[in-house]
């Protein structure tokens, strides 16, 4: 088994170990929890170095390649006649979602340190989901890509319905239900390309040498696009993620809006754009208006809400429209931008979720007029609360800036077959969105952490434990990293970017695979 | 449709007498509260198809009889499941004092 | 003219990277020891860093300055760079020092006003709870300035500029717990965000026609010796050939030019950020801050980056003829209109604030007011940026011994206090007697020298304001001396006594930067353009009425608050009645804007979006859900649990298919 397959499978073993324990011995649980998501983190970190040693080396080579250059190939037949393989590996863009992945899973741990109802079936789910994302991310194979899918999306509802808060049962059930939907769009957009190509193969890469026929692609773009984009919460289908948010426990939420969203995103690019080329360009222009639709709604209906996770929530809607946004820009900085900020927001989110947890977990609210003055109490959750803030506010010197920057050079760069003024308006329109950012971060965070203390219980109030700091510290010091460093970053992601580009580029001139 | 009428008695004027029995039987099965008007209905439709297979078997195959012998097993399946029904609603009669089958829905909700 | 020899030329970056060392050692290292080891180490090592830093400075303009010999026009240098982020093929940022006149006169003005601000917060901010934090936080800020100063691009500039924006948001927000100074800070960060909307979309404008141009222009520049140039770097984008693409490109956007679209909208961050009209709102307010930080940020360095960006893309504004119009304009007008409401403000640091609006004011017309040909008011621009450091400094560090002394801002809670704060009392008036324009101090040649710019450009119109401002300004700074220092003691500053040596040094130090500096031969060391040197010596048929209507200024405020007491003062506000009350007000500027952001963006558009999305969208989600279960529900009546009933269902059907297929296939 070689390291991707370790990957993948590391928190399923742990998993395993938990069902071991018996439940009482809750403490030895989230041990063994820690241990293993710090196994991942670490081996995930060791994947990264060599990774990183291979890929960079590759950009130049890269430039010009129309095929996606896998790393740690596995390949396994599965099912011969449907063409199944078991097949994963590693790209720049799979690689920094797996980075996504570990950290947020490590820091999700320890933020649920403090589970203490059910917390075997808790982590047993919660590794099982985590399972699934590796999958998706690792897998190179269309049934195996889905199958995984669907295991990282329905643990969901166990874990919202049975952990969460408020009206759990309506979010959990409405979340599944939206997501179902997007997943039965993607299966007939699957099956179509499978039976279109000809190959009798689910292998990614090798439905991706098919030049579809385009009156196919007009319907199937759109399919795939919008069943992922009902994950990555694109407007109108984003209404299940304030309320999931809201409702989820702290990991879950972490661990939905840092991960399972880009779930979305990264399908969209990976599968809808890379396999649907003239579909792609046919449809650009239409979804980017909906993703500018995402970035300033969102970020308007964040000034007015009183929750702090569906505040959350709405700047996650806002942020997500970017990832979308870069993605429908169709262009290397676009893609770029995407990818960076779905790490960005990925970590952003898992922080400032992790955060409201500990929040919530003193003050037992979480309504923002609620609180006030919460920074004299506890300096460390604020800073780390304003280094989140200011980080989605783009606020350079995080991660981001350099996402942010890239997405909006991508939009109004524009490319060779979208209208080019269509493009700049929309770019123009979004970029207003880094004003109403400022504008609901600061005042959020101004209310609930500066300014007198209002309740007088808040005095007694602590500062972060030791398993807090290293949680938030670990996602602050990520963001911080990435945005000061950003050339590691791409680095490593550069080279799987190309292949995107270059097949839209080349689309409608290639020759038939068969 | 005067031919209908004038010619002599064929396999059309068979047929339609076996609709017209086919026919109230349904329409006795679908309306009859009464278990035993049910059951009677039931057999109306049992006599009908076993009227076909008698005249398809005159008109379409006259040498051969197992037009014949399918009716007969109709009929001895139609006095078994008779005696079957009718042994199952004295029961429910004995039990529920009624035979109306729309009060028999102890399985509904 | 190459630079081997010399080490700080080689390693410029250590000006910038000592403070952030210092930044990291103190946020990661330090903020962990105990309290009282804390407060010791930070103050230290804080001050030292930024020194140190300022040492580095002297000695690099010292070898910048003597690297070329006289009349040959000084070179800027990039002699450290790297790529740091790549968004394309011939799209990179490379992080770099720009070494060149106008980086080293800023670097210099910044490591020591910083510096000195370091050494007056040891005395100022001495028992502060936040002591550690607060010299976290100026280091951060400083930094980040330094970062800006030696931008060699526009994206670098551009990133420094959010991070100076955003430790001046700490800074003002220093003491988070007194909600005036929460939402001051708040209102700069807003502001200025708004305003760097605009830049960015310059920045963004700028580098996709820089891009466009690029394959075209590169070769010829890399045989002038320009390699590894990118389109974001200024060297790029000043460049003459570039320019002149640039200029010839057809492309509209509404109506404007490219160029002049772009420098509109780059001005329109400079404007935020230097605080001119109408983005003006947030800098008075900014004086919540602890008053080192205004002396530093809101005073010396982090507002004239607006300034600095304007002449660090000067050539490029040159060429975009209205785009320099617009600069000239509203500089002029932020002059005037914040000198008349500096007139009636009570709060000395808000004097001063609206004062360093003002001069900012100076400082942008001076280079609207300019050309490649006539560049004397980019010299003088950079003069009065560099002068007014000095003398501004001076005044708020002056302004923080008074408030330290009475514990209140009001200039009508002080008083008398010439005698009790002898040094204090001597610095501020060498400071007032600066900003006013009186000879020799540092204050009058830099005014000068704008007001011979703007005279010679044939703007008699802006002229005229400048005199007028000239004037205004030396009423309002000696109305806050006299009241402050002379006259009798009010009961606040009875028992008030001289400050401590730590706070006395940098005012000393200060008050000789502000007698000596008007002596720097700037038109020796800071020029641009086609005709070098430029204006030397004093012009008297400016100068002469300057100096008239300063002392006209001082005399009217002898005669309004010394002479004539507090009934005159009041009677001439009672006279003037609504227009004093408006320009009290503020012009109702605040009040606008409040209207504007709380009435009716949340009210007419945050509100209403929040509603649409939980009850529109939303609803249509919850809708298509009770669609379902009330289809289920309709349909439910039909499965009656009689066998009869799905019986005549299926001979409906059964029925149905026949007729179907007899009508149709038959």
């Amino acid at each position: 088994m070689g390291l991707v397959s370790w990957l993948i499978i590391l928190p399923f073993l742990t998993a395993m170990a938990v069902l071991m324990v018996p439940a009482k011995n809750w403490k030895a649980i989230r041990w063994i929890s820690l241990t293993g998501t710090g196994m991942h983190l670490m081996l995930t970190a060791f994947t990264t170095m060599k990774f990183w040693a291979l890929a960079s080396q590759d950009i130049p080579a890269m430039k010009t390649a129309t095929m996606t250059k896998l790393y740690f190939v596995e390949r396994v037949t599965w099912f011969q006649t449907l063409g199944i393989d078991y097949f994963v590996g590693l790209d720049g863009i799979s690689m920094s979602m797996v980075i996504l992945t570990s950290i947020i899973i490590f820091a999700g741990t320890l933020a649920s340190w403090n589970v203490e109802e059910r917390t075997k079936e808790f982590f047993v789910l919660l590794l099982t989901l985590v399972t699934g994302v590796f999958g998706v991310f690792m897998s190179f194979d269309l049934f195996l890509f889905f199958m995984f899918y669907e295991v990282a999306v329905l643990p969901m509802y166990l874990l919202i319905g049975i952990w969460g808060t408020g009206p759990k049962e309506y979010a959990a059930m409405k979340l599944t239900l939206m997501l179902m939907v997007g997943s039965a769009l993607i299966l007939v957009g699957m099956l179509a390309v499978y039976h279109a190509s000809g190959l009798h193969t689910f292998d990614l890469i090798r439905l991706a040498t098919v030049n579809y026929p385009a009156s196919l692609q007009t319907w199937v773009f759109p399919m795939f696009f919008l069943g992922f984009g009902v994950l990555g919460a694109l407007y109108p289908f984003h209404t299940w993620s304030p309320d999931g948010h809201a409702s989820a426990p702290t990991a879950v939420s972490m661990l939905h809006a840092g991960v399972l969203m880009k779930l979305g995103g990264y399908g969209a690019l990976r599968i809808a754009v890379y396999l649907l080329p003239e579909g792609a360009k046919e449809w650009g222009l239409f979804f980017m208006g909906l993703t500018t639709i995402n970035i300033v709604y969102g970020s308007f209906g964040a000034i007015m809400q009183k929750d702090l996770k569906y505040f959350t929530a709405y700047s996650s809607v806002s942020h997500c429209g970017f990832v979308l946004f870069g993605v429908a820009a169709m262009n290397l900085m676009g893609f770029k931008g995407a990818i960076i900020q779905m790490f960005s927001h990925g970590i952003m989110t898992g922080l400032f979720f992790a955060l409201i947890g500990m929040v919530y977990g003193r003050t037992h609210t979480r309504i923002i007029p609620d609180m006030g003055g919460l920074a004299k109490v506890m300096p460390w959750l604020a800073v780390c609360f304003y280094v989140g803030g200011m980080a989605s506010l783009g606020l350079p010197g995080f991660a981001g800036f350099v996402a942010e920057s890239h997405v909006f050079m991508g939009g109004f760069f524009g490319n060779n077959f979208m209208n080019p003024v269509a493009m700049k308006t929309l770019t123009i329109i979004a970029t207003v969105s880094i004003v109403v950012t400022a504008v609901y971060v600061l005042r959020g965070l101004a209310t609930v952490f500066q300014g007198p203390i209002t309740n007088h219980h808040f005095h007694e109030l602590t500062d972060a434990t030791l398993t807090e700091k290293l949680s938030t510290g670990l996602l602050v010091a990520t963001l911080a990293v990435v945005g000061f460093m950003p050339w590691y970053f791409i680095d490593l992601i550069e080279a799987s970017i190309f292949p995107f580009v270059n097949r839209l580029q080349a689309s409608g001139t290639m020759v038939a695979f068969h | 449709m005067s031919d209908f009428f004038l010619s002599p008695v064929g396999l059309q004027h068979w047929l339609v007498v076996s609709t017209a029995l086919f026919s109230i039987g349904i329409y006795g099965l679908l309306t009859r509260r009464n278990a035993v008007g049910i059951l009677m209905a039931v057999e109306l439709l049992l006599n009908s198809t076993s009227l076909n297979f008698v005249i398809f078997n005159k008109f379409a195959t006259p040498s051969a009889v197992d037009g014949q012998i399918m009716s007969i097993f109709i009929i001895a399946v139609a006095a078994a499941e008779v005696v079957v029904g009718m042994a199952i609603f004295v029961t429910l009669f004995k039990h529920r004092k009624t035979v109306d089958v729309t009060s028999m829905n102890l399985l509904k909700n | 003219m190459h630079s081997e020899q010399s080490f700080i030329l080689n390693n410029v970056w250590l000006i910038p990277a000592i403070p952030f060392l210092s930044f990291l050692t103190l946020g990661l290292l330090i903020r962990n020891f105990p309290k009282k080891l804390q407060d010791q180490l930070s103050g230290i090592v804080a001050t030292l860093a930024v020194f140190s830093a300022a040492v580095l400075a002297y000695w690099l303009a010292w070898e910048y300055f003597h690297l070329f010999p006289a009349g040959v026009a000084k070179q800027a240098l990039v002699p450290w760079s790297f790529e740091w982020l790549r968004y394309q093929e011939n799209l990179a940022v490379n992080v770099g020092v720009l070494v060149d006149p106008i980086s080293v006169l800023l670097m210099v003005v910044v490591t020591t006003v910083s510096s000195l601000v370091h050494l007056y917060s040891t005395g100022y901010m001495h028992g502060d709870p936040g002591y550690a934090r607060y010299f976290t936080w100026l280091n951060l800020f400083t930094f980040s300035m330094l970062g800006l100063v030696v931008s060699p691009n526009i994206l670098q500039m551009y990133v420094c500029w959010e991070l100076v924006g955003a430790s001046s948001f700490l800074l003002i927000g220093f003491y988070f717990e007194k909600p005036s100074a929460v939402s001051a800070s708040k209102k700069a960060f807003i502001v200025t965000r708004f305003a760097d909307l605009g830049f960015l979309l310059g920045v963004i404008l700028l580098g996709y026609y820089g891009y466009n141009l690029f394959a075209s222009v590169a070769p010829s520049l890399h045989a002038s010796g320009l390699t590894n140039v990118q389109p974001f770097d200024f060297a790029f984008l000043t460049n003459p050939e570039v320019m002149n693409q640039f200029m010839g490109m057809s492309d509209t956007f509404m109506g404007m030019g490219v160029l002049t679209l772009s420098m509109v909208l780059i001005f329109m961050g400079a404007a935020g950020k230097s605080a001119m009209f109408p983005l003006h709102i947030w800098l008075p307010d900014a004086m919540e801050g602890p008053t080192p930080v205004s002396a530093l940020i809101h005073a010396a360095t982090m507002v004239v980056a607006g300034v600095y960006l304007v002449a660090r893309m000067f050539p490029v504004f040159a060429a975009s003829a209205d785009a320099l119009l617009v600069v000239m304009y509203v500089g002029a007008f932020t002059a005037l209109f914040a000198a008349v409401i500096g007139c009636t403000q009570d709060d000395i640091k808000r004097v001063l604030a609206f004062s360093t609006l003002s001069q900012l004011g100076y400082m942008m017309f001076a280079l609207g007011v300019s050309s490649m040909d006539h560049p004397l008011g980019y010299t003088a621009s950079m003069f009065h940026l560099f002068t007014h450091a000095f003398f501004k400094a001076l005044l708020f560090l002056g302004a923080g011994a008074l408030i330290h002394a009475v514990h209140s801002n009001s200039i009508w809670d002080m008083g008398g206090l010439a005698k009790k704060m002898p040094v204090t009392h001597a610095t501020v008036l060498i400071a007032t007697l600066a900003i006013a324009g009186i000879y020799p101090l540092a204050g009058f040649f830099s005014k000068d020298e704008i007001l011979v710019a703007a005279l010679e450009s044939g703007h008699t119109g802006v002229f005229a304001i400048g005199l007028l401002v000239a004037g205004i300004t030396a009423f309002y700074m000696f109305r806050i001396y006299f009241v402050a220092f002379w006259g009798k003691p009010s009961h606040h500053s009875e028992h008030a006594h001289e400050a401590p040596i730590s706070m006395l040094i940098p005012l000393i130090v200060l008050a000789i930067f502000t007698i000596g500096a008007g002596f720097v031969p700037m038109a020796d060391l800071v020029s641009i353009g086609h005709s070098a040197g430029g204006h030397h010596g004093i012009n008297w048929a400016v100068a002469g009425p300057s100096l008239f209507v300063a002392a006209a200024g001082i005399s009217f405020a002898w005669f309004m608050y010394v002479a004539g007491g507090k009934q005159r003062s009041a009677a001439l506000a009672g006279a003037l009645g609504g227009v004093y009350t408006t320009i009290k007000q503020k012009f109702y500027f605040d009040e606008i804007y409040l209207f504007i952001t709380k009435k009716i963006v949340f009210r007419f558009i945050a509100t209403p979006i929040a509603w649409f999305d939980r009850n529109v969208v939303d609803g249509g989600v919850n809708l298509s859900g009770w669609l379902t279960r009330a289809s289920g529900a309709a349909l439910n009546s039909t499965q009656t649990g009689q066998v009869q009933t799905y019986g005549a269902w299926f001979v409906g059907g059964a029925v149905t298919v026949t007729l179907v297929l007899w009508i149709f296939f038959l």
